[in-house]
């Protein structure tokens, strides 16, 4: 047997959580028994591998057999040695666990840059980066470019901050360059908070190095010689591949002192956060590095002026500088053909909520909202209605269904009041209401406010309080107005991005579903039946064949009924936790 | 220099100078609670929000610095909507006890909710509820007061150098504090009294004594040490009830702990007011009787007694006795201990009269030893 043999198991979040690191054990024991070992030792090889993208179907195995790749989904520990025996020893893929049209779909539509390599490659491996082309943009820009002429490149590439916001990557450069300051810093922002999206982590996850090549070629732009990367504590698996590729950068010499003997220094130091999602925003990014309780400061100046311990200071976020070695290593016109005139290049998404494929994607810039969620997504789980998606997490706002066909691009998604963000992407049903989304972020917005100016700490609390009593069925007539004055004076007082649109949500709500608050408010119902003191419980009597389950399980005694007859619901003592609801087989139990 | 134009008015001032100060050149008034000019600006009330040309949203006048050309309204009713709306925000989570509130008279919150007319406030909802008191001797700390102005933590960090409060929290928990929510035990120095713009920050000693409307103010020099700080005692029916100080002084309205709190030894029962000689016992010598054991130099002085005399009979006596002494033992039998309290001139003019008039060089410093 002479075959190369390799097996690649996707080990992001997802893969993790999902079991691969038993996979892999299993994979290990498998090939030891079945004597693999002895024979193809020098040849079959493990690997793990960051995030594949479809983390729905986790755990993702590839197995390549002399450069066939057959894609297992749904792999547990159990299922290994039926691989190992019936494929890997005899040749025959076992069709059924393969990836169906699926996992096809899911990619077809997909063009990666960020994520190219992500799920490839070995992110704890150097040499697996360096075979793909690893760091040669690093050596091209540092032996065969000026500053000048980098920061040229990525201007042409149209390049914009990922992080939210979509500030010309090449312009803040420029702007870092053009700071007076014998010290300057650069920092790499991978504190991740919006609730629902994971795309900086599965990068740092899968291709640490480049974003470490990012911020190398970044900080020789700007003449940094020292650089943060600021990520989240809650990201262990991201922190630890991340201190691996660093002094694996270092021990190859792209890090560190004279770096591949230009006489350019740099180095990279990580700041773990303590999960305050307000330290995404850069000055509160700053002040905690500095050790400082992380509270957002006014801006001007900018951290470009005057940032980290009052130096010159470039903020980028993980995508932004993962794209950097493939814009340097393929030309800013390859990048900039793909997405729309303003908006370039690609974008990574995590998609998340009510669709089928779950999952980490990367899309060009202008692609529908359809292709997106139908064609990438597979659609909504269950095949319900498709009601709306919310983008840009709790900054963002919903867009409707009937906007399906819009353009995800930072320009048109603004135009009706959403924002690309940072990525998150959370797909909503019919089954989802509105303005309990709206609380839902409203809630983390505001635990998440830093308390330091007025409108943010204290303004965010009472338009909670305000949805919180429109979905308790306690809702005035003129809350509606209220809390569209309210968001929109709070957007216009805040400090920060926070707080400017921490109402987003609300007022997009509002906006395009109007029609819920007021059936919240005037006819206290939930039309998706989801807010729970607006709903009533009740037995369809020719459904329900007296079996006695409801009025086991009924915590508050509600439930009467003699045996083999209709039971009753005393409304009175319902407190309406839906027990009866989801125990009853007969679907006899009513709720609206 | 920078030329600027505010609500229609030109002004040239200096550059870095924030839009809130080059107002304040012009008098024009502009709402603030967390703005103090000895303080880093903050940008964390919004109530001094000013729309700027050209800039698509209203900035804080107190952390924006001024532009050439620049071309600022601080009031429309826009602007004015939204101070409204803030000031109402603030109220929602505040106990408005104004009636048996310490600070009433003397609020800058209070304040601006008369002048914005806010009697029906728009929002309701929770209210920060604390009910722990701070067990320090001078400090009363009372957080649902609190608006998170920040002045104190600046002041304590930045003035003071001590830290010994910050923020803690987030969201609408967030509040101030020392570490790990224990009782304050700093300096106690009171400056983030002075400057906390509510209610919840007063001193201990003032509680039901009166408030700013009861007093007279009247200026002094500090009696602890030799910095000379100003001080302006709070006065109400001839009793001392407070100390502050005014911003325009040598201290420019800082105190410490002595300064600011410890004003109680005037009302004092114990406090000397007039010379006294001891007037030994007649059974005694001068010096004590020494044979009747260790403590008998006590019983001796716990025996004698004082004699109320005037001013002039009392330096008369110790001129007369310190001429005796260095007549009869000669003057380096004299020693003399100055003190911090003095100012410079009187520790000067105090060795100077022990060198030359005296003539022994045994004076010295209680900062010394």
């Amino acid at each position: 047997m002479k075959a190369d043999i390799k097996i690649k198991v996707c080990m992001g979040t997802g893969g993790v959580a999902a079991g691969g690191a038993d996979v892999i054990r299993a994979f290990k024991n498998k090939l030891k028994t079945a004597g693999i070992k002895a024979s193809v030792e020098r040849h079959c090889s493990l690997h793990k591998v960051g995030c594949r993208g479809l983390c729905a179907k986790d755990v993702l195995v590839d197995v390549i057999i002399d450069g066939n790749k057959t894609t297992y989904q749904d792999i547990k520990p159990d299922m290994v040695s039926g691989i190992v025996k019936e494929h890997i020893i005899e040749g025959n893929p076992i069709i059924d666990w393969t990836v169906g049209d699926e996992y096809h779909n899911f990619h077809r539509k997909q063009i990666k840059v960020v994520l190219s390599d992500c799920g490839d490659i070995d992110p704890e491996d150097i040499s697996a980066y360096i075979a793909v082309g690893g760091y040669e943009a690093t050596k091209k820009v540092l032996t065969s470019m000026t500053p000048e002429e980098t920061i040229e490149v990525i201007k042409k590439s149209g390049l914009r901050g990922r992080g939210g916001a979509g500030f010309p990557t090449g312009l803040k450069w420029e702007l870092g360059r053009k700071a007076q300051s014998e010290q300057k810093y650069i920092i790499c922002n991978a504190d991740e908070g919006d609730p629902g999206a994971f795309m900086d982590r599965s990068v740092v996850e899968g291709n640490p190095h480049a974003v470490i090549e990012g911020m190398i070629i970044g900080a020789y732009s700007i003449s940094a010689d020292r650089g943060y990367v600021y990520i989240r504590a809650e990201y262990p698996l991201a922190v630890e591949r991340l201190r691996r590729a660093l002094d694996q950068a270092r021990k190859n010499k792209f890090l560190g002192k004279n770096i591949l003997g230009t006489g350019f220094d740099f180095d990279i130091k990580i700041k773990l956060g303590a999960g305050a999602f307000v330290c995404g925003e850069e000055t509160a990014l700053i002040a905690s590095i500095e050790g400082q309780r992380g509270m957002p400061r006014a801006k001007p100046p900018y951290p470009v002026q005057k940032g980290l311990w009052g130096n010159p200071t470039v903020i980028n976020n993980v995508e932004t500088l993962a794209n950097i070695p493939y814009i340097i290593r393929k030309g800013a016109e390859w990048f900039s053909s793909f997405g729309t005139e303003k908006s370039k290049g690609t974008k990574v998404f995590a998609l998340t909520g009510k669709v089928k494929n779950t999952g980490l994607i990367e899309v060009p810039m202008g692609i529908s909202l359809r292709e997106i969620i139908y064609d990438i997504g597979g659609g909504i789980e269950g095949d319900r209605a498709f009601k709306a998606v919310q983008t840009g997490g709790p900054s963002g706002g919903c867009i409707p269904a009937e906007l399906i066909d819009i353009k995800v691009d930072f320009e048109s998604l603004a135009q009706v009041g959403s924002i690309v963000g940072s990525g998150g992407m959370v797909v909503l049903d019919e089954t989802d209401c509105m303005v309990n989304i709206a609380k839902f972020f409203l809630e983390f917005t505001q635990s998440e406010s830093c308390g330091k100016c007025t409108p943010c700490r204290v303004g965010t609390k009472r338009l909670l309080e305000i949805l919180e009593r429109i979905t308790s069925g306690d809702g005035k007539e003129d809350d509606i107005e209220l809390l569209e004055a309210l968001s929109n004076d709070i957007k216009a007082t805040s400090l920060c991005g926070l707080g400017q649109t921490a109402p987003n949500p609300v007022l997009s709500t509002i906006k395009y579903f109007r029609h819920e608050y007021d059936a919240h408010i005037k006819d206290k119902k939930c039309p998706a039946k989801v807010c729970k003191h607006l709903l009533a419980y009740s037995i369809i009597d020719e459904f329900c064949k007296g079996c006695g389950a409801c009025k086991r399980v009924c915590p508050a005694g509600a439930i009467t009924g003699e045996k083999k007859k209709a039971h009753t619901i005393d409304p009175d003592l319902c407190i309406k936790c839906g027990a009866c609801f989801e125990i009853c087989k007969f679907n006899a139990v009513g709720k609206g | 220099m920078i030329t600027l134009i505010i609500d229609g008015q030109k002004i040239t001032v200096p550059e870095g100078t924030s839009v809130l100060d080059a107002a304040k050149k012009l008098e024009i008034p502009i709402p603030t609670l967390c703005h103090h000019p000895k303080l880093s600006p903050y940008g964390g009330c919004r109530l001094c929000i000013v729309e700027i040309k050209g800039m698509a949203r209203p900035v804080t006048s107190c952390t924006t610095p001024v532009n050439e050309g620049m071309e600022v309204t601080t009031t429309s009713p826009y602007i004015e909507r939204l101070r409204r709306t803030v000031l109402d925000l603030l109220l929602t989570d505040h106990p408005n006890d104004c009636m048996v509130c310490e600070k009433a008279g003397d609020c800058t919150l209070q304040e601006l909710a008369y002048f914005y007319g806010l009697r029906e406030l728009r929002f309701q909802g929770e209210k920060r509820i604390y009910t722990k008191r701070d067990g320090n001797p001078f400090i009363e700390r009372d957080t649902e007061k609190c608006i998170l102005c920040g002045k104190c933590v600046r002041i304590c960090d930045e003035i003071q150098g001590v830290g010994a409060i910050d923020f803690a929290y987030r969201g609408f928990k967030a509040k101030i504090c020392p570490p790990h929510e224990k009782d304050l035990d700093c300096e106690f120095c009171g400056q983030c009294v002075a400057v906390c713009p509510t209610g919840a920050l007063t001193g201990k000693m003032w509680a039901l004594k009166g408030r700013q409307k009861d007093i007279r103010e009247i200026d002094t020099i500090c009696p602890y040490c030799g910095c000379g700080c100003n001080l302006t005692l709070h006065v109400r029916r001839n009793k001392v009830i407070r100390v502050s100080s005014k911003e325009d002084t040598v201290n420019e309205g800082w105190l410490c702990a002595k300064g600011r709190f410890s004003y109680g030894f005037i009302n004092s029962p114990e406090r000397l007011t007039k010379p006294l000689i001891r007037i030994a016992p007649k059974e005694s010598s001068e010096f004590g009787v020494r044979s009747s054991g260790l403590n008998s130099s006590l019983v001796t002085r716990h025996t004698s007694h004082f004699k109320e005399v005037s001013w002039d009979e009392a330096l008369d006596y110790v001129a007369e006795r310190l001429r005796d002494i260095k007549e009869k033992h000669s003057p380096d039998a004299i020693g003399a201990l100055a003190s911090a309290r003095c100012t410079n001139e009187e520790n000067y003019l105090f060795q100077k009269f022990m060198r030359a008039v005296i003539g022994t060089n045994n004076i010295d410093h209680c900062a010394r030893y």
